[in-house]
């Protein structure tokens, strides 16, 4: 139990860390290493959650499926209307 | 305690953990509607984008989300308090979590009052109009969200601390809200 606690302090610091991080690259970096350093820093922060907060760490590999599934399709659909802006 | 049609706790609880990640499915893909148009308007108009993402408060973007942060791992250490029998403790965390749901929407508040005042939540025709209409949109449906979180926090917290399900589920909802901020803020305030 205490280790548990430990354990989410540690993921929230690191999530603290990560938006100090995504903040200070918007003053520091433009263009595409802008929108690579934000959009990486969004997904490890997310990912965070996800495995930590929401659990996934020790749920069966089915329900993490279903979590992460939406996201799958999500990205597909992002794929194909990027896809489409950069062949116009 | 086990119900029908469950033979097995952790049975019901494997089924109401799914069902739940499948609604929360449905408002990734809801919300997912509204990053395809943050893509689209970035891709067709970078340039524009971009000025009018330098126009937004980064810094009460950025305390937000702190706040979001912080209350998501209130949240995770409820859970953790219910499945140790501590339902007191469940309580205090879900409703600190839900205070901070209310700072967050306070601050949302004041943020669209000075932009009101700034002229830059009406701006007229035109791509910067376009991007102020999708924030609009896109932190106006998440404020719905947190709302409606920040009550079923206060909610279990008060009726329901000794049913470890509903206390999961809520908190895996709003694990699901802070996660969709932690994209939405990079979207529209950190684009450069």
């Amino acid at each position: 139990m205490e280790q548990a606690r430990k354990r989410l302090a540690i993921v929230w610091l690191a999530l603290i860390a990560l938006l100090a991080l995504t903040v200070a690259g918007s003053f520091t970096v433009t263009g595409a290493s802008s929108a690579i350093v934000s959009f990486g820093v969004a997904a490890a922060k997310v990912a965070l959650i996800f495995w930590f907060f929401m659990q996934l760490r020790t749920e069966k590999g089915l329900i993490r499926v279903f979590a992460v599934g939406a996201i799958a399709w999500l990205l597909i659909l992002l794929l194909f209307a990027a896809i489409d802006y950069a062949t116009r | 305690m086990v119900d029908q049609p469950y033979s097995t706790a952790p049975q019901q609880r494997e089924a109401a953990t799914m069902g739940m990640f499948v609604f929360l499915g449905t408002e990734i893909m809801l919300f997912g509607g509204l990053f395809a148009v943050a893509l689209g308007l970035r891709l067709a108009h970078p340039r524009e984008f971009i000025d009018a993402s330098l126009q937004l408060h980064v810094w009460i973007g950025a305390v937000n989300t702190a706040v979001l942060l912080t209350s998501s791992a209130l949240v995770a250490l409820a859970v953790h308090a219910a499945r140790a029998h501590q339902h007191r403790a469940t309580s205090i965390l879900f409703n600190s979590a839900a205070v901070l749901g209310v700072v967050f929407l306070g601050l949302k508040a004041f943020e669209y009052a000075t932009e009101y005042r700034e002229g830059l939540l009406l701006p007229p025709v035109g791509v910067q109009r376009l991007f102020m209409d999708l924030y609009l949109v896109s932190t106006g449906l998440h404020a719905l969200h947190v709302t409606v979180g920040a009550g079923l926090l206060a909610a279990v917290a008060a009726f329901a601390p000794r049913r470890p399900l509903l206390v999961e589920d809520t908190g895996l909802f709003w694990h699901l809200v802070d996660a969709i901020w932690v994209f939405l803020y990079p979207v529209l305030y950190l684009a450069r």
